[in-house]
């Protein structure tokens, strides 16, 4: 066996020596905190990912020790490969921070932010970077995009308003399953995914897309609006599954399994077995094993990731019991009932008001007066 | 009169069909070149020549001929690039249409030079007409024995193959370009790998432009000494324009690159001035992804020297001042016209073509398109100014592909030298939907009595 080549590469001021090859994506998680880029799209478990989104842009102040010219453009760190004596900026440089902030905005341009009725909210990477690097206001005034939710067979649904295009889901797709039947229709601002005239995705690992899905576009039919995954408690469980590792994550209330995922890492991408595999997981486990009794449970599951999962994570809190519920105590013995099913229809998207009308930024009363005939 | 080196022949009666093509001197380079030459000195005459790539960005072909990877018993592949979509250039579809067999002559050359059997022309889809046009001359080219396995006894074997695309700008970017030719989605790919190391199926692939393949023809058969004395400086050869929007003469013209901007659109050799005794306001000189020039920066560079038709001299001045000859589709603009309606024009032809892969182009090209239309219709405020200068610039630079930077630079320089006229649509709601901004400073220093 050839000796490793090690290349040092110098990130944000940080010397790290990684093997040939690496991106410079990966050597800043190596790393790791606020060094490493945040990344949309790039997945590294999947081939062919990234440079879409532009979230990893850094600078390269010296290519390598044998030419040292700076790139003139910020590059994508995700597919760009180290190379010796290379100099890498990120949150040093002025370049990338303001380039990184145009691309969040980009992002958020369609999204539709609604983030309190979306299942994905809490693990979301989009909500992660737009907390740490979006603005509080968006400078957008007209209507974004939006499509109708499909359901993509029985266990998926698509909500492509909400998709920011990062193409994982089709190449999972393309790579763990034998026949892709879904892909990108339309090119620019209306590209959509979209299946070829609706059919359903029914392969046996297709369940993946939801873990791999940075925003709420694709969901967990089984779990939608079931409950907040801040109020779940992530256990490391397996089982003996005959068609995938078995190797999963629990998202418990109590004994009740609300939900099963893939186990991740603190990038948010499917964890490696032992063996060395992606701990791909079937849509038998991930769909129909929602009871305690299906899993050999190993322990509460550490949440690295800074967002809010990680603040309802009891560790060490094994075989709680179900909390009681307490609106029918305080109300005596009343259940709340809703007012308006809000997961049907969001006002978000379909303004009455035309704010490209409104001169300066628009308020309360500037919508209560165009909108009289509401009242 | 200006040297011809490709369009020369174009009005020959029949040249279209092989006889009188050959008739004319048609296929003298494939013989030299099979017969006299090998790949290493074609490609040797190629760098000597200076050509630049004619398609926009003008790389030096002959240098990227020689980046070009060789590893054993991996096939390489030459690519035709005839995806012209650049509103405004109309160049190749001219050459094409009248010249098949230079294009094919071009092609074989070029496909011995680089060791390609299978050579692909990947023509925009809206060609339909003329994908019947190749397609005879292919045929009629493999019937006489220049195509086909053992061209002219050597041993060479080259196949040409017309591939028509489905009608999108974004195929015209090199790796979309082959991507699409793979049966893929025209989407770019991240780069590197250049396609010189991978491209079509993985293999070795250079992808030229139409214009600049049929210009290997004059290369080969003068010399590529004799072809750089043509032009000046680093500007070598001939160039085709093609010239459009308020002209009394748009056509196609073949120019040596010595001649001044002036002159081009003024000589009744060329665009022959200004339709209806009009005056030029602006120029968009390299088709519609480069920056507009004002009249007053047009014909003359900032530090007031002469502006000529070529690489340097239109780009004298950087973005600030400057433009690019980019592919070659010039268009004058009198006038009546309307600034900022024309960059709303460009905005939404490069929102509808952008391939939505990288998000800053698929959603800042949109995001331009309706700050332009809010103006434009009367609805805009001083602030969308500023905010369409800084989505540019957030999409400049920052997408995988060019056309992200085609997309930005219009509007940025738009913006730039016409900022007074953007303020006043914006501050004249009512009026500019009546009446146009006019002149103003930009006035044609030469003024053309009616």
């Amino acid at each position: 066996m050839s000796e490793q080549i090690l290349f040092k590469v110098t990130i944000d001021n940080i010397t790290i020596e990684v093997p040939a090859g690496t991106t410079v994506l990966q050597a800043a998680r190596l790393i790791g905190g606020q060094v490493a880029p945040p990344a949309m799209c790039f997945y590294s478990k999947l081939e062919g990912s990234g440079g879409k989104c532009r979230t990893c842009l850094v600078e390269v102040s010296k290519g390598s020790e044998k030419d040292p010219r700076p790139m003139p453009k910020l590059v994508v760190s995700c597919r760009t490969t180290v190379m010796d004596g290379m100099e890498v900026k990120n949150i040093t440089s002025e370049k990338v921070l303001d380039a990184r902030a145009g691309v969040v905005e980009f992002l958020l341009l369609n999204h539709p932010l609604d983030c309190p009725i979306c299942d994905q909210a809490g693990e979301c990477h989009l909500q992660d970077l737009s907390f740490d690097h979006g603005k509080a206001e968006t400078r957008y005034e007209f209507q974004r995009r939006t499509f109708k939710k499909h359901d993509l067979g029985k266990n998926i649904q698509l909500h492509m308003t909400r998709c920011i295009l990062c193409y994982r889901c089709v190449y999972t797709a393309d790579q763990l399953t034998n026949k892709r039947v879904h892909g990108i229709l339309d090119r620019g601002d209306h590209a959509e995914i979209a299946t070829h005239i609706e059919k359903s995705l029914d392969n046996e690992f297709i369940g993946n897309v939801i873990d791999v899905c940075p925003v709420g576009a694709l969901t967990d039919k089984t779990f939608r609006f079931k409950n907040r995954v801040w109020f779940l408690k992530p256990m490391d469980a397996h089982r003996d599954c005959p068609t995938c590792s078995g190797r999963v994550t629990l998202w418990n209330r109590g004994d009740e399994v609300y939900r099963v995922t893939a186990r991740k890492d603190q990038w948010g991408e499917i964890e490696d077995t032992p063996e060395g595999q992606p701990g791909w997981i079937c849509n038998t486990c991930r769909f129909d094993k929602k009871e305690a009794a299906d899993w050999i449970i190993e322990g509460p599951r550490e949440i690295s990731r800074q967002s809010v999962i990680a603040q309802g994570h009891y560790a060490g809190q094994i075989g709680t019991t179900k909390p009681t519920e307490i609106f029918a105590a305080v109300n005596d013995g009343r259940t709340p009932h809703l007012l308006m099913d809000i997961h049907d229809e969001s006002e978000v998207n379909l303004p009455n008001v035309h704010l490209g009308k409104i001169q300066g930024p628009s308020n309360g009363d500037t919508f209560n007066t165009n909108n009289t005939h509401k009242a | 009169m200006g040297v011809k080196l490709l369009i020369d022949k174009a009005n020959v009666p029949g040249i279209r069909t092989y006889e009188v093509y050959r008739r004319e001197g048609g296929y003298r380079s494939v013989e030299k070149a099979l017969k006299e030459m090998n790949p290493e000195s074609i490609v040797e005459e190629v760098k000597k020549s200076g050509l630049r790539g004619r398609g926009g960005a003008g790389f030096p072909t002959g240098m990227k001929w020689s980046f070009i990877a060789k590893p054993e018993g991996v096939p390489r592949h030459l690519v035709c690039n005839a995806d012209e979509s650049e509103p405004g250039t109309f160049k190749d579809r001219y050459l094409m249409e009248f010249l098949p067999h230079l294009l094919l002559e071009g092609l074989i050359v070029s496909s011995f030079a680089l060791g390609a059997n299978d050579t692909y022309i990947y023509i925009r889809g809206e060609y339909a007409w003329i994908t019947d046009i190749l397609e005879e001359a292919i045929n009629e080219a493999k019937a006489n024995g220049w195509l086909g396995k053992n061209i002219l006894g050597t041993g060479f074997e080259c196949n040409i193959y017309v591939h028509r695309g489905a009608g999108a700008y974004i195929c015209g970017e090199e790796t979309a370009l082959i991507e699409s030719l793979e049966g893929k989605r025209g989407n770019p790919r991240i780069k590197p790998p250049f396609p010189a190391i991978k491209g079509v199926w993985q293999r070795p692939t250079v992808v030229n432009n139409v214009e600049t393949l049929a210009a290997i023809v004059p290369i080969i058969n003068m010399g590529g000494e004799e072809y750089a004395k043509i032009g000046i400086g680093r500007s070598t050869g001939t160039k085709l324009i093609s010239a459009c929007g308020n002209i009394n003469k748009p056509g196609v013209y073949e120019i040596d690159m010595t001649i001044s901007v002036e002159e081009f659109i003024y000589s009744d050799e060329y665009c022959g001035g200004i339709k209806g005794g009009k005056q030029l306001k602006a120029c968009i000189p390299g088709g519609s992804s480069v920056p507009i020039l004002p009249a007053n920066l047009l014909l003359k560079t900032a530090t007031g020297e002469t502006r000529y038709m070529n690489y340097e001299s239109l780009s004298d001045g950087g973005f600030a001042t400057g433009s690019m000859l980019g592919s070659g589709g010039f268009i004058v603009l009198d006038e009546d016209q309307c600034i900022v309606k024309n960059t709303l024009t460009l905005a939404r032809f490069y929102r509808h073509e952008s391939c939505g892969q990288c998000s800053p182009c698929r959603e800042g090209t949109g995001w331009m398109e309706k700050i332009l239309h809010k103006i434009e219709h009367g609805h805009g405020t001083l602030a969308d100014i500023d905010l369409l200068w800084d989505i540019q610039r957030k999409i400049e630079g920052n997408t995988i592909c060019p056309l992200g930077d085609a997309a930005a630079w219009p509007v940025a320089a738009a913006i730039r030298h016409f900022r007074d006229e953007f303020e006043w649509h914006i501050n004249n709601p009512d009026l500019s939907q009546t009446s146009n901004f006019g002149l103003q400073h930009y006035a044609d220093p030469i003024h053309v009595p009616a």
